[in-house]
């Protein structure tokens, strides 16, 4: 029944303008990232070609599109998934998946994966313009791969906490703004420096960006992967508390 | 025991903070019966459905659909039941064809058996020619019975459905109230409404529901005797002469209405023959004889209407 709802959920975003226009913006803005990236690479390469070490191609030109695609994705994301549980509500059609004899577990998950399988198309698109370089140059692909990997749990816990806020209120616009708001806060909870030693740290380790870097820089490391898996994983529970939760107080 | 008793609700209670919406509620539904649930509104009738598809958690009590515990093994209870609520729960962005196939899905019709679910249901609710329409371009009455087909796509044991006929045409209706008969002979069905004809036409069963209680509880057949009571409506041409009318046998009392028309109580066996009888020998002129019946409506009103006196301002 999981997939069932998981793909109804990836289809029915096909069938909104939404899906389609963020789809375009996002790969319009980011080509255009893209391009101006190689146009530097090529003025540049030829005084970097005599450097020892000096960055390479990935380094020049995949690395800050990656980077400037999990920035993109935070804005877009909520306007994704404002609609999983709230629109459900708003239409009071979320009953016929209640009385359906489907988990309650199955619901939240089905519609996380469907917005995941979403981005991860989304990400797939925005991939294929690195992998394009192919055809020219030889490209890290250790790197790449783990760029794009950190880009997909990053993604899983946006899905994750857009999906829990949805779940939170009636009202779409209401639930893609506070999933910015959490998403945003997340994302720049350690800019607030050094004043104490500890502090910091622990800030740094909530971020969703710090966690971020160690993949671009082609470090896999599985503290960064169970960081995203357990936000995602937090996010998807408290989600299904908080639908039990209506069933209670009705 | 040749009915299988297909939903059994003990006790069930539901409090919205301290407001006590549904007060301990038991009834029973067998199978081939069509249970009428009437009340005004806000009496509970949705909170109950709510809580018998498992939509909403019981405060109290338990619901055991066809022998399974909604709260224990609720995915095997929900598996028997097709619910209608208030509002179609239907997609705007999909076509019914689309739609019904999804809830096949959720309701876990094998991929084998789906095709033909889809088109019996279809068939049954009359939506053929708009399987192809996107659900949101549909007029209410369409996308209402788009619910129903929903709600017995997956050939539940127990259809719930509130209010089925709200938003349709008057053919619709019959069309809706036809098929609920048919269903009604191989499923149970719990029906909620507030249109009384409806219920006199389609149930086998009448709850009524006020303030969160059961107020009323009989099978129709009951009903309709308590309802028939003892008193023909005699209207005649010219005028006519009560005292003659009082020497027909089984006639207890004649109540002159206005010099054409009497109320005639009687005791026993119905007297029309002897009355129509005696009417014509005296050459007044048959127009109407018929049983004066106490409507639903009447009992409705008064089991609603005087608790509201006995029981001031529960909810306040």
């Amino acid at each position: 029944m999981l997939f069932a709802i998981a793909s109804r959920e990836f289809r029915n975003l096909f069938l909104s303008p939404l899906a389609w226009s963020i789809m375009a913006v996002l790969q319009l803005i980011l080509a255009y990232l893209f391009l101006s990236q190689v146009d530097r690479y090529m003025a540049f390469q030829a005084r970097l070609g005599g450097l020892e070490g000096a960055p390479g191609v990935t380094d020049f030109v995949v690395a800050p599109l990656l980077q400037t695609v999990g920035f993109v994705f935070l804005l877009v994301a909520p306007a994704i998934t404002m609609r999983t549980f709230s629109d459900e509500r708003r239409n009071r059609t979320l009953s016929l998946l209640i009385s359906a004899p489907v988990r309650m577990s199955d619901i939240v998950l089905g519609k996380f994966l469907g917005v995941l399988l979403f981005f991860l198309t989304m990400l797939a698109m925005v991939a294929a313009m690195p992998l394009s370089l192919y055809a020219g140059t030889e490209l890290d692909t250790g790197k790449f791969l783990a760029g794009l990997l950190g880009l997909a749990l990053l993604l899983s816990s946006f899905a994750a906490v857009g999906v829990f806020m949805s779940t939170l209120t009636e009202q779409p616009v209401v639930a893609a703004i506070s999933s910015f708001g959490l998403l945003l806060l997340l994302w720049i909870i350690d800019w607030s420096g050094d004043s104490s030693r500890e502090m910091s740290g622990a800030l740094a380790y909530l971020s969703l960006q710090t966690h971020l870097e160690s993949f671009m820089k082609g470090l896999f490391s599985s503290s960064d992967v169970a960081y995203y898996l357990l936000v995602s994983a937090l996010f998807l529970i408290l989600a299904i508390r908080r639908l039990d939760q209506q069933r209670l107080s009705g | 025991m040749d009915t299988k008793i297909l939903i059994a609700v003990e006790k069930l209670c539901r409090y919205y903070g301290h407001h006590l919406a549904v007060d301990s509620i038991s009834f029973e539904l067998a199978q081939g019966e069509v249970l009428g649930f009437l009340g005004p509104n806000g009496a509970g009738k949705s909170t109950t459905m709510q809580m018998i598809t498992g939509n909403l958690a019981p405060s109290a009590g338990r619901v055991t659909i066809n022998g399974t515990d909604l709260l224990d093994q609720a995915r095997l209870a929900k598996a028997e039941i097709g619910y209608l609520p208030e509002q179609p729960p239907v997609y705007p962005d999909l076509t019914v064809g689309e739609y019904l196939a999804y809830c096949a899905r959720l309701h876990r019709v094998s991929k084998k058996h789906r095709g033909g679910a889809i088109s019996r249901a279809v068939r049954r609710c009359g939506l053929q020619g708009v399987e192809a329409r996107l659900i949101g371009n549909l007029s209410k009455g369409y996308q209402q019975r788009v619910g129903i087909a929903q709600a017995i796509l997956h050939n539940p044991a127990v259809v719930v459905l509130d209010e089925p006929t709200v938003g349709l045409d008057p053919n619709q209706i019959r069309d809706i109230r036809a098929l609920i008969g048919e269903l009604g002979e191989s499923h149970g069905i719990i029906l909620s409404t507030h249109i009384l004809p409806e219920v006199q036409a389609t149930c086998t069963r009448v709850q009524i529901i006020h303030r969160g209680r059961l107020v009323f509880a009989e099978s129709m057949q009951a009903l309709q005797q308590r309802l028939s009571g003892k008193a023909l409506l005699l209207e005649t041409m010219t005028a006519l002469d009560p005292a003659a009318l009082h020497q027909v046998a089984g006639v207890a009392a004649v109540e002159l209405v206005n010099s054409c028309r009497a109320r005639v109580l009687f005791d026993g066996d119905n007297p029309a023959a002897a009355l129509a009888a005696c009417v014509a020998s005296h050459g007044w002129g048959l127009v109407e004889l018929a049983l004066d019946r106490q409507s639903l409506e009447q009992v409705f009103v008064e089991l609603t209407c005087n608790e509201d006196e006995t029981t001031p301002a529960a909810a306040a």
